[in-house]
């Protein structure tokens, strides 16, 4: 599906790796054989857009290019096959919301409304302030935890209700540090009953069982 | 129901350290040398007794497919283990936990595996969006490294073997083992035509075996136990222990390692904690991750989860991630999204899947309204069908088989909003 960019936004003149992220990005091409360097061009984009405001301008694919010794268009067409790589600026904080069957069976539906509603944004817009942008994905492989969220690539939100995302935004907003993981205090993909197997360690790690109520 | 003595990942919900340490007190990295010291020929032979079944999906006897690697190189080119760690298939996140909380035995079971293929090195493709999932993989590979568990002569056998993570960033086509060693190559995700398949010719032209993260990790304790103990739980051909997700309208959401062939309405009772409402708010569930086709109540009643089993009632164990739906649910909308992400994920190189998955999506859009002819729930099947078979991999079959279990077991209900739709604009 086309990854449209609505939005103008100017395309910076020049990008240079920083010198520490170029120390990573000698590290990440030798993992691969030599000659096979253009394995790389995947960790180059995820380190440009990590550096570069959490989006990946034109110049630096060209950069990879020149660093990899591809032509420009193998770069290219790898930024815009992924989903991960944003190619247009966003917000601070880019929220993608999983609506697929299982996170919507979960009620996805109302997170996101919630979310819509307290922002005062649609999904795939960014708020006047440019604190927030709102996408929706698919699946993002978390679904015994569903409704899950996903900020800028890295920190899942779990378990979520419409109530608690609430404290999710205002937390980000606020420039507070909001624990990633469940929203509920469920451990991992731990049942939130407890556990119904492994009882002798849990009881040892101090974790509820299924069915003894509270440890 | 498995009993604790027999499960494999007793950290699977994190609460013991991923950590080295935590990781040798339980059991891994435990006697690796003495099982490579056994030989080649022996560790094979030994996971095609355990009868072990690839958990991609698939369900392709692992030993088998592990045998067709050259075993040596006659022109030169090395072999490659590769893991596939892109899960991504709705319902599925069992691959999650195994990374994030058992680490080392992932290590340890490609160091096993790359041995017994003749493979010095071995690439684990994991999905973009796990990166603290990545993080702690890193750390458990550079901590196996400082440790001389990998790297030059691992684990003091003689063998040289590296082991690299490599981050996806998102496409869900990854997951198939061509379009993954494209991705690897630094390319667009494109599956390749086969033959030639990977053990032939895969990551970089040289002969590759791709294994999905949970058959790997099961491994060294299948050679420590003995094949007979992993032979010995399951039903025939459906052998060992594998990790459900089962996620949905259950009360009791959760990921848990259980033995092959339980019936589903045990896993769902014991440990999803029942279906939300009872038992009777049942309405359907799909079995084992999005592209496996529903099964109505009655079918949950007595099926097993095994590959066999599933396929008799004609769905699949698929990645066993078990997706319940209750009595409350909008069954066509459920299905109606899923048909929304096969679209979505298509990587276009096929007519028929880039088109196809389109036009299905966009009457089963109106189907949810019921604004729609009923001639085009035959048509849905009519497309599905001319998908099926003629694309490159299964992204197209399986873009096909939701929609054809919903109208199999639900062509009804389907009707009835059609007829119902028609009613209320003629009024």
């Amino acid at each position: 599906m086309a990854h449209a960019q609505k939005v103008k936004f100017e395309q910076p003149k020049e990008f240079k790796f920083s010198p520490e992220n170029m120390k990573l990005v000698e590290q990440h091409i030798a993992k691969y054989p030599k000659g096979r360097q253009a394995s790389a061009v995947m960790p180059l984009l995820d380190i440009v857009q990590k550096q570069h405001d959490n989006w990946i301008p034109e110049v630096a694919m060209e950069e990879i290019a020149r660093l990899l010794d591809m032509p420009r268009i193998k770069v290219f067409e790898v930024a815009t096959f992924y989903t991960m790589y944003n190619l247009a600026p966003k917000g601070k904080h880019h929220l993608q919301f999983c609506t697929t069957t299982p996170c919507w069976l979960a009620g996805s539906g109302e997170v996101v409304k919630a979310c819509e509603k307290h922002l005062g944004i649609k999904l795939g817009e960014t708020t006047p302030d440019n604190m927030f942008t709102i996408t929706d994905v698919e699946c993002l492989g978390a679904c015994v935890n569903a409704p899950v969220i996903q900020r800028n690539g890295d920190d899942f939100y779990e378990d979520l209700t419409p109530e608690n995302v609430i404290g999710v935004l205002d937390g980000l907003k606020a420039g507070k540090e909001v624990p990633k993981g469940s929203r509920t205090g469920r451990l991992t993909s731990l049942g939130a009953q407890g556990a119904t197997c492994l009882t002798d360690i849990a009881k040892k790690t101090g974790n509820k069982v299924a069915g003894e109520g509270k440890k | 129901m498995l009993q604790d003595k027999d499960r494999i990942f007793t950290n699977l919900y994190g609460w013991l350290g991923a950590d080295l340490k935590s990781a040798k007190a339980r059991g891994n990295w435990s006697g690796t040398k003495d099982l490579l010291a056994k030989g080649r020929d022996w560790i094979i032979e030994e996971v095609k007794k355990s009868e072990l079944r690839g958990r991609g999906g698939a369900g392709f006897p692992t030993g088998m497919k592990w045998s067709f690697m050259p075993k040596e190189s006659k022109d030169g080119r090395p072999s490659y283990l590769v893991i596939n760690a892109d899960e991504s298939e709705p319902g599925t996140c069992k691959d999650r936990d195994i990374i994030r909380h058992e680490p080392h035995t992932i290590i340890e079971g490609a160091l096993i595996a790359s041995f017994a293929m003749g493979a010095k090195a071995c690439y684990i493709y994991i999905r973009g969006e796990f990166y603290h999932e990545a993080v702690a993989m890193q750390k458990a590979i550079d901590e196996a490294y400082d440790a001389g568990l990998v790297g030059k002569n691992a684990c003091g056998s003689g063998w040289d073997f590296d082991i690299y993570l490599h981050r996806g960033a998102g496409a869900y086509i990854c997951g198939e083992e061509t379009a993954l060693l494209n991705s690897l190559e630094g390319k667009k995700g494109f599956p390749r035509n086969k033959p030639p398949f990977p053990a032939g010719a895969g990551l970089y032209a040289c002969p590759t075996t791709v294994n999905n993260i949970e058959t790997i990790a099961v491994v060294p304790e299948i050679l420590r136990r003995g094949a007979s103990w992993f032979a010995g739980i399951g039903n025939e051909k459906n052998r060992g222990t594998k990790v459900f997700c089962i996620s949905g309208h259950v009360n009791n959401p959760c990921n848990v390692e259980e033995a092959m062939s339980i019936p589903l309405k045990e896993l769902i009772e014991k440990h999803g904690g029942g279906v939300r409402g009872g038992w009777d708010n049942l309405l359907a569930v799909i079995p084992g991750g999005s592209s496996t086709r529903l099964l109505p109540k009655d079918l949950c009643e007595t099926v097993l989860m095994d590959f066999d089993s599933l396929r008799a009632v004609n769905s699949s164990l698929g990645t066993a991630a078990v997706i319940v739906i209750d009595k409350s649910n909008d069954i066509v909308y459920a299905i109606a999204r899923l048909a929304r992400f096969y679209w979505h994920e298509s990587c276009g190189q096929c007519t028929p899947c880039r088109e196809g998955t389109g036009w299905m999506y966009r009457i089963m859009q109106r189907m949810v309204k019921g604004e729609a002819n009923i001639e085009e729930i035959d048509m849905l099947l009519d497309i599905g069908s001319e998908i099926e078979g003629h694309t490159i991999c299964a992204h197209g079959d399986a873009s096909a088989w939701p929609i054809q279990g919903l109208i199999k077991h639900f062509r009804p209900e389907m009707e009835r909003r059609i007829l119902e739709y028609r009613k209320r604009i003629a009024a």
